[in-house]
């Protein structure tokens, strides 16, 4: 025990000496943490659009007005030929075209009917889709106050109620995953990468010679990482409450146990790598694209799962981040407890018993 | 000499498959699998419905609702528990309760109420599904007044009429959208990363001591050194195209030269980062960790999933002075709008004014001892 102890202490000096990496591993999860809960947004604001109208008339004037007073848009340019509008889109000066017609106030007033063309730059069929919807809105509200407030008869009324996140803050959603990811990035390819360098550099034969069970020395070496992925989850959690106002609502405890088990299945298969491959770069890329884009990918973290094709939703039942996501979603944002999760928890049990057996089966006491 | 040192790295690179293979399936594996998985168009949403008022016209809503592509009905009860405990169990996104007495409402009182609860835990999804059932529940609420009352002639009515057009991507694909995109990741991930990694083995396993008693000048291993990477990235780039027009059909309607050439000048500068990277880190695994950083960056901030437009300033300037944005941009205006070089020459001074800063800061830092 003692001699174990000593390892797990050098170990433990390996990564404190290590200051760049550790100061990497620490700032990652609080650079994610910012960049998705300041900087990422679906929403449009202040987007860029140009107006094509050769002879505004005040009507005109007015709308455009609105339109550039709306928090969506900012008019960065007023066309009079329809030939720049091509040019506009391909030197990616805005998103959105608004078309007038010639003697629109004209028309307005006579034929009680005028023309809008909303041309959008759909190279981003998203964003474009929502531009024009808002500016369909503002100008659903322009001609409704050339109206005058009129109540229609048998009218349905919709209430709705956003349940659990209310303001609709992606918070919710990106929280869990960031921290599904550093745990995957962190116990997995660290691990990894950091066991297989001993025996790249033939220092594993030093350590498999020492009195301690062979076994112990390559658990010896995930132990600092587990702490690592401990505190990140501790940063993760206190950034999301006090940085960002989001509410725990679940239980903690059962939280952090969730999370000390997730750290135990990426463990799992970080020692699973290291007693596969003998080349740290070999590990880095299993680690990369066996393990990092399949959770980027099939957690439903940055992709909603159910837009998939068939295959690759069932495929996203193997990746352990998807369980691990989904628990951190049902405990932390809907506080759900312990009954709504056991079936997940059941299967990172199970794959993490899966990966440990049969790392420890692949493990070789000797060196070829 | 530089000949010599470039001969020497591709013997190495061919020497060892893991850097080819990781050239060559990364980017098609990423290729292939991601453009089906980052579908945004969101659809299939699951709804459960409450129907306590069993009247004709709740059935009706009901057929309107499940009709549509919208939505995929899950559950129908006449308990809201019941309908709550299924978004519980992620098994609904929304609840539409139709209460008692609707029907009856819309005729004695002239308004009924529906309520939609949404399962808001993603944002996006619960805010489309609201807006979805609004405007069904909308046109119901039209048909059922038509067929009330006959409505007054809209003449005195002013009407503006809004035609809208998706140009350039009318069918609204987001292959179209995602394949450029991410291939100018790959080319990122495969100039930076594996460029870094080269360099820090070196140091790692101590042979770059050698190259540094060799007569060898500072800019000549530099240039050596990168030569190869920059060869392999544009093979990795055509690799791409090949792949975007096999499985997913898109070709660049703009003019592939200008995609090179602009490609040709982003390699210089991700290199540049590659170099730079590997002259601040020791190990491997430090180089690892430091690209992965990097990479994450890249990923969020260079508008890959999210527009930049949506940012707020402080992003947007961070992601300005991200190469990969820059890339990105290009590439998807050259593929989808058909830019021509002059219209985005600008662009061309920034990624020279990227490479010039990136590999002089790289050279600088650079000493030829360990």
């Amino acid at each position: 025990m003692k001699t174990f102890l000593a390892f797990v202490l050098k170990e433990f000096q390996h990564v404190w000496r290590d200051k760049r990496s550790l100061f990497i591993l620490i700032a990652m999860p609080v650079m994610l943490m910012f960049i998705f809960g300041f900087a990422l947004s679906n929403e449009v604001k202040n987007s860029n659009i140009a107006i094509l109208c050769p002879k505004p008339d005040e009507e005109v004037l007015s709308l455009i007005e609105k339109i550039d007073q709306s928090k969506y848009f900012t008019i960065n340019k007023m066309m009079h030929n329809p030939n720049e509008i091509e040019n506009y889109f391909k030197q990616n000066k805005g998103k959105m075209v608004i078309v007038f017609e010639n003697d629109f106030a004209d028309k307005l007033q006579h034929d009680k009917l005028a023309n809008v063309q909303l041309i959008g730059d759909a190279t981003d069929p998203n964003t474009a889709t929502t531009m024009i919807g808002y500016a369909q809105g503002i100008i659903a509200d322009y001609q409704k106050s050339l109206l005058g407030e009129t109540n229609l008869p048998y009218a349905i009324q919709v209430e709705t109620r956003m349940l659990y996140n209310p303001q609709l803050l992606s918070a919710y959603n990106f929280v869990p995953g960031v921290m599904a990811l550093i745990l995957t990035l962190l116990g997995t390819m660290m691990t990894s990468v950091s066991i297989v360098k001993e025996k790249e550099f033939g220092s594993m034969e030093l350590l498999l010679v020492s009195p301690v069970k062979p076994i112990m020395v390559i658990f010896s070496k995930a132990l600092p990482y587990a702490l690592l992925c401990f505190i990140d989850v501790l940063i993760i959690l206190l950034m999301a409450r006090y940085v960002l106002d989001m509410p725990i609502r679940g239980n903690i405890f059962l939280l952090l146990a969730m999370s000390v088990l997730f750290i135990f299945t990426t463990l799992s298969l970080g020692l699973l790598i290291s007693n596969s491959v003998d080349q740290q770069q070999v590990a880095m890329f299993i680690s990369l694209v066996g393990l990092m884009m399949p959770s980027l990918i099939f957690s439903g973290f940055m992709f909603p799962i159910e837009n998939m094709p068939k295959p690759m939703q069932i495929i996203s039942n193997i990746v352990p981040t998807k369980w691990y996501f989904e628990i951190l979603k049902s405990v932390m944002v809907k506080g759900l407890g312990f009954s709504y999760i056991w079936k997940h928890t059941l299967i990172l049990v199970g794959m993490t018993a899966f990966f440990t057996l049969v790392a420890v089966r692949k493990f070789k006491i000797r060196l070829s | 000499m530089i000949g010599i040192v470039i001969k020497k790295e591709f013997r190495q690179i061919f020497r060892n498959p893991n850097i080819l293979r990781m050239m060559m399936v990364m980017p098609i594996i990423q290729l292939i699998i991601i453009p089906f998985a980052a579908d945004y168009e969101i659809k299939n949403i699951d709804l459960a419905i409450v129907n306590q008022d069993n009247s004709s016209y709740s059935q009706r809503l009901v057929q309107k609702l499940v009709a549509g592509n919208y939505f995929q009905l899950v559950e129908a009860s006449t308990d809201y528990r019941t309908a709550q405990e299924s978004i519980e169990k992620g098994h609904a996104d929304l609840i539409i309760t139709i209460p008692h007495d609707f029907e009856k409402n819309i005729i004695k009182e002239n308004k009924a109420t529906i309520s939609i609860s949404a399962d808001a835990v993603n944002g996006v999804k619960a805010g489309l599904g609201n807006l979805y059932a609004n405007q069904i529940i909308g046109q119901f609420n039209a048909e059922i007044r038509e067929e009330l009352l006959v409505m007054p002639r809209h003449n005195e009515i002013v009407n503006i009429q809004t035609f809208a057009q998706n140009r350039y991507n009318p069918h609204n694909d987001y292959h179209l959208f995602m394949v450029p995109g991410i291939l100018a990741l790959l080319v990122t991930m495969v100039g930076a990363l594996i460029s870094t990694l080269n360099i820090v083995s070196e140091k790692e396993k101590g042979t770059i001591e050698q190259i540094n008693v060799t007569p060898l000048k500072k800019y000549q291993f530099i240039i050596g050194k990168l030569t190869p990477f920059w060869i392999l990235g544009m093979i990795s780039i055509t690799i791409g195209f090949i792949i975007s027009y096999v499985v997913f059909g898109i070709v660049s309607l703009g003019g592939y030269l200008s995609i090179y050439l602009y490609s040709g000048l982003y390699l210089l500068a991700v290199l540049g980062i590659g170099l730079l990277l590997s002259t601040f880190v020791d190990t491997q695994q430090q180089a690892t960790l430091f690209s992965f950083f990097l990479m994450m960056n890249f990923v969020l901030l260079s508008g890959l999933y999210t527009a930049v437009e949506s940012m707020p300033g402080w992003a947007r300037f961070l992601s300005d002075l991200l190469p990969p944005s820059h890339f990105i941009k290009v590439i998807r205006s050259i593929f989808i709008k058909g830019s021509s070089v002059v219209d985005i020459l600008p662009e061309f001074g920034i990624m020279a004014i990227f490479a010039v800063v990136l590999n002089g800061l790289a050279v600088m830092n650079y000493r030829k001892r360990a």
